[in-house]
C-alpha cells in the first residue's frame, strides 16, 4: 500500500478520511441528541482518532534508514506543509494561544507575528540548502559542513537542550487533554499520551510521524475553525469573523473604558485566594501600549521567535522529506499556509469570547452581572469546580467587576462553544483537536531527539560500521526512552521548573542559527569558529538566563535581577545568538580557511542541481 | 564571471530583497504602532489588524512569491530540476 501509488493516491486517501471524520461528528452529534452522555462523546471522539493515528503508524512501518530517518524523501509539497503545520502547532497553541491573545491583547501577538515570520527566514536562508545537502538530521548537515564529532557533538547538545524543554511540554498538555477527555487521574493521562505518540512514531520513524501529522493536521484544524465560525455567527459577529470583527473589536474599547481596567495587587489576590495559573483582564485589547520600551518589548520577543523558529530542529528537519529542492521552497510557504489559517483565526476567537463574557447587552455577558447570578450559570459551576474560573468580590459590591473574574487560559479554547451555546459534540471535537495538536509535536520532537542520538552520535561517532538492522533497533530503544522520560518528568509535573516554552527557541537561536545560516552562505566559516559560537552561544545565553529568571537567580546569584534593556528570560536568545555570531566570525577568521574540498562542498549545497552532498544512504 | 557565480549572485540579491519584505512586515511597522492603530482596515485599527492577521497573510504571500521568483532564477540559469530528480 505504501509504495509507489500511494502517493499518486494521498488526495484521495485523505480527501475519504476528512469525509469519514467528518461523517463521524455528525454520528457523535445524533449520539448526543439520542443521550449519550458528554462525557462518553469525549472518550468517543479520543479514542477514535487515536486509533485511527496508530494505524496508519502501524500501516507506515519501515526497515530502511532513509525511509525511517526521512520518509524516503518522496512527501509531496502540500502533504509536507500539512505535516508541518501540525508539528508547528502544539497542545499549547491549539488551547493557549486564543488565551494568551485574551489577556495580553496586542502586545501578546507579538507571539503570533515571532511565530509565522519565522518561515520566511527558513525558506530563504535554510530549508532549501539543508535539503540540497542531503542530510538526515540538522547536526549532521553541521557535523558534514564543518566535519569532525566534536562539533557534530555540540550541535546535537543544542538540538537535544532545546527539543527536550518542548517536548515535556507537549507530553504535559498531552497527558492533561487524556485525562479530562477521558476522565482518568492527569498521572495516567501523561503514559496513555506517551503510548499513543510512540505507536504513532515507533514503528515507521519519520515516514510514520509524516502520514500521522498529516492527519492529525486535518483533525486539529476542523477542531478549531468550525466552532470559531460557529461562535461568531451565534453571538452576531457575523459568518466570517476574519473580516467582520471590526465593530466588536471597537465594543470591546468601549467595554473596557465602562468597566475600567485595574490592576489588582498581589497581596488582595493572595488574600482572596485565587488560585495559581488564573488570570483576569487588565490590558487593553487592541490598544498599543506608549513608550519606547514597549515598543522595544514587543520588537524583541517577534525576533526571538523568529530566529528561534529557522533554529528549530523538529521544524528542519520535515523539509528533508521532500523530493526536490524546488519542493522544500514550495512547502515552506504551504506550511505556513496552513499554519496561518489556525493563528489568524485565534485573535478573533479571543475577540468573541471576550465580548460574549463582557457584553452586558449579549445574554451570555457576566460582568456587571450580580455574583450570585453568575454563580449560578452552570458552565461558571462547572468549571469553578475544577478551579479553572474563580471570582472574588475585592469590593464587596456584590457585582462582578472586570478585575473579579479569573480564568485560566485554556477556557477561552475549551469552554467557549459551551459559552457560546453550541452542543457538546462540539466540546468532543476541540478535545480531539486538542490531542491532535499536542501528539502531532511531542512526535516530531521525540522523533528529533532520538534521531540526532541514533544517527549523529551512535552511527557516526561511536559505532560507524553499524549495520541497518541495529541502527534502527537502536533509534527505536532511544525514541522510547526519551519518550519515557519526557513523560516521566511530566508525570511529576516538574514542567513548571522547565519554564516556558519561549525558552525551547532561545535555546535553539542561541545556539544553532548562526551556525547553520553561515554554514550556507559563508565559506570562510571553519570549524573551530563553529565550536567556538557553538558553546559560547549556548553557555551565554544559559548563564543569562539563570541570571535574569527568578527562580534559578535566588539560589544561583544571590537575588533577582533586573533585566539587560529589557531582555527578561523570555528573549534571553536575544544575548545567546549575538555572541556566537561574534564568537564565530572571529575565530573563523583566526583559523585557516576551510579546506578547497569543503569549499566546494559548499557550493554544491548552494546549487538545486546535482548529486546530494550525502548520498542516499549514508 | 561563471555561471555558478552569476546564479549565486542573484540568488542572494534575492534573499536579500525577500528579507527587507520581512523585515518591513515584522519589525517596521510594529515600531509605529501607536501611531498605524489611529487608521482602521476593515474596521480593525491598522496596527492590531497587522499583528492579529495581516502580517501573517503578508508573510504566506511573500513566501509563494520568493519560491516562484527563485524557480525562475533556476531556470535562467539551467540549474532547474527535472519533476523526477
Amino acid at each position: 500500500m505504501f509504495k509507489g501509488d500511494f502517493i499518486q493516491n494521498l488526495p484521495k486517501i485523505y480527501g475519504t478520511y476528512t469525509g469519514g471524520f467528518l461523517v463521524f461528528i455528525i454520528l457523535m452529534a445524533l449520539a448526543e441528541q439520542a443521550g449519550v452522555s458528554a462525557k462518553n462523546i469525549g472518550v468517543m471522539f479520543v479514542a477514535f482518532t487515536v486509533l485511527i493515528y496508530a494505524l496508519i503508524g502501524y500501516l507506515s512501518r519501515t526497515i530502511q534508514v532513509d525511509a525511517y530517518y526521512v520518509a524516503g524523501r518522496q512527501v509531496p509539497t502540500v502533504f509536507n506543509g500539512m505535516a508541518t503545520a501540525a508539528d508547528w502547532m502544539s497542545g499549547a497553541s491549539f488551547v493557549a494561544l486564543a488565551g494568551g491573545v485574551y489577556f495580553g491583547g496586542y502586545t501578546y501577538m507579538a507571539f503570533l507575528v515571532g511565530w509565522t515570520g519565522g518561515y520566511v527566514l527558513v525558506a530563504t536562508l535554510m530549508a532549501p540548502y539543508l535539503r540540497k545537502f542531503g542530510c538526515y538530521t540538522v547536526p549532521d548537515f553541521i557535523g558534514t559542513r564543518y566535519g569532525g564529532n566534536l562539533v557534530r557533538a555540540c550541535a546535537v547538545f543544542v538540538l537535544f537542550i532545546a527539543s527536550f524543554t518542548y517536548v515535556t511540554a507537549q507530553i504535559n498538555a498531552t497527558g492533561t487533554i487524556a485525562s479530562r477527555a477521558l476522565g482518568i487521574p492527569f498521572e495516567a493521562g501523561v503514559w496513555v499520551g506517551l503510548i499513543s505518540i510512540l505507536i504513532c512514531s515507533m514503528l515507521g520513524g519519520m515516514r510514520a510521524v509524516t502520514w500521522t501529522q498529516v492527519a492529525q493536521y486535518i483533525v486539529l484544524i476542523i477542531a478549531y475553525l468550525i466552532p470559531v465560525f460557529w461562535i461568531s455567527s451565534n453571538v452576531g459577529g457575523g459568518i466570517f469573523p476574519h473580516l467582520m470583527l471590526g465593530d466588536e473589536v471597537a465594543r470591546l474599547g468601549e467595554l473596557e473604558q465602562q468597566f475600567g481596567l485595574v490592576k489588582n495587587s498581589a497581596a488582595d489576590m493572595k488574600a482572596a485566594g485565587v488560585p495559581g495559573g488564573l488570570k483576569y483582564i487588565s490590558g487593553t485589547h487592541s490598544g498599543v501600549p506608549e513608550g519606547g520600551m514597549a515598543v522595544w518589548k514587543y520588537l524583541s520577543l517577534a525576533i526571538c521567535m523568529m530566529v528561534g523558529t529557522a533554529s528549530l530542529p523538529h521544524i528542519l528537519m520535515r523539509y528533508f522529506t521532500t523530493p526536490t529542492v524546488r519542493a522544500a521552497r514550495k512547502s515552506v510557504a504551504w506550511s505556513l499556509f496552513f499554519i496561518f489559517l489556525l493563528y489568524s483565526s485565534a485573535p478573533m476567537l479571543a475577540t468573541l469570547s471576550k465580548l460574549a463574557l463582557m457584553d452586558p447587552n449579549l445574554p451570555t455577558g457576566i460582568i456587571g452581572k450580580s455574583i450570585s447570578e453568575v454563580q449560578s450559570i452552570e458552565w461558571v459551576q462547572r468549571w469553578s469546580e475544577v478551579k479553572q474560573v474563580f471570582i472574588a468580590d475585592f469590593n464587596g459590591d456584590g457585582i462582578l467587576q472586570l478585575n473579579e473574574w479569573f480564568m485560566r487560559g485554556d477556557v477561552v479554547v475549551l469552554a467557549t462553544p459551551e459559552v457560546a451555546g453550541l452542543p457538546f459534540v462540539i466540546s468532543g471535537l476541540v478535545f480531539a483537536g486538542g490531542m491532535a495538536a499536542a501528539m502531532s509535536t511531542a512526535d516530531g520532537l521525540v522523533l528529533a531527539i532520538s534521531n540526532a542520538l541514533s544517527h549523529d552520535i551512535y552511527y557516526k561517532i561511536i559505532n560507524p560500521k553499524a549495520e541497518t538492522s541495529k541502527r534502527l533497533l537502536v533509534a527505536r530503544v532511544l525514541l522510547v526512552i526519551i519518550g519515557a522520560a519526557g513523560a516521566y518528568i511530566a508525570s511529576f509535573r516538574l514542567t513548571s521548573i522547565l519554564g516556558s516554552v519561549a525558552w525551547a527557541f532561545d535555546f535553539a537561536m542561541s545556539g544553532l542559527f548562526f551556525p547553520l545560516v553561515l554554514g550556507v552562505w559563508w565559506k570562510r566559516a571553519t570549524r573551530e569558529g563553529a565550536i567556538a559560537g557553538i558553546i559560547a552561544g549556548i553557555v551565554s545565553g544559559t548563564v543569562y538566563l539563570t541570571w535574569v529568571f527568578p527562580k534559578f537567580s535566588v539560589p544561583i546569584w544571590g537575588g533577582v535581577n533586573t533585566p539587560f534593556l529589557g531582555i527578561d528570560h523570555l528573549r534571553f536568545g536575544l544575548i545567546g545568538a549575538p555572541i556566537c555570531l561574534v564568537v564565530m566570525v572571529v575565530v573563523s577568521l583566526m583559523t585557516k580557511e576551510p579546506s578547497p574540498a569543503t569549499q566546494k562542498l559548499v557550493d554544491d549545497t548552494r546549487i538545486p542541481t546535482g548529486k546530494a552532498i550525502l548520498g542516499k544512504q549514508h | 564571471m561563471s555561471n555558478k557565480d552569476a546564479y549565486w549572485n542573484k540568488t542572494k540579491n534575492h534573499m536579500i530583497v525577500t528579507l527587507v519584505l520581512w523585515a518591513f512586515f515584522s519589525l517596521v511597522i510594529f515600531m509605529f504602532g501607536s501611531e498605524l492603530n489611529t487608521m482602521s482596515f476593515l474596521g480593525y485599527p491598522l496596527a492590531y489588524y497587522m499583528t492579529a492577521q495581516g502580517s501573517l497573510l503578508a508573510f504566506v504571500i511573500i513566501l509563494f512569491w520568493t519560491a516562484n521568483k527563485q524557480e525562475k532564477i533556476d531556470e535562467e540559469h539551467g540549474f532547474s530540476e527535472r519533476e523526477d530528480d
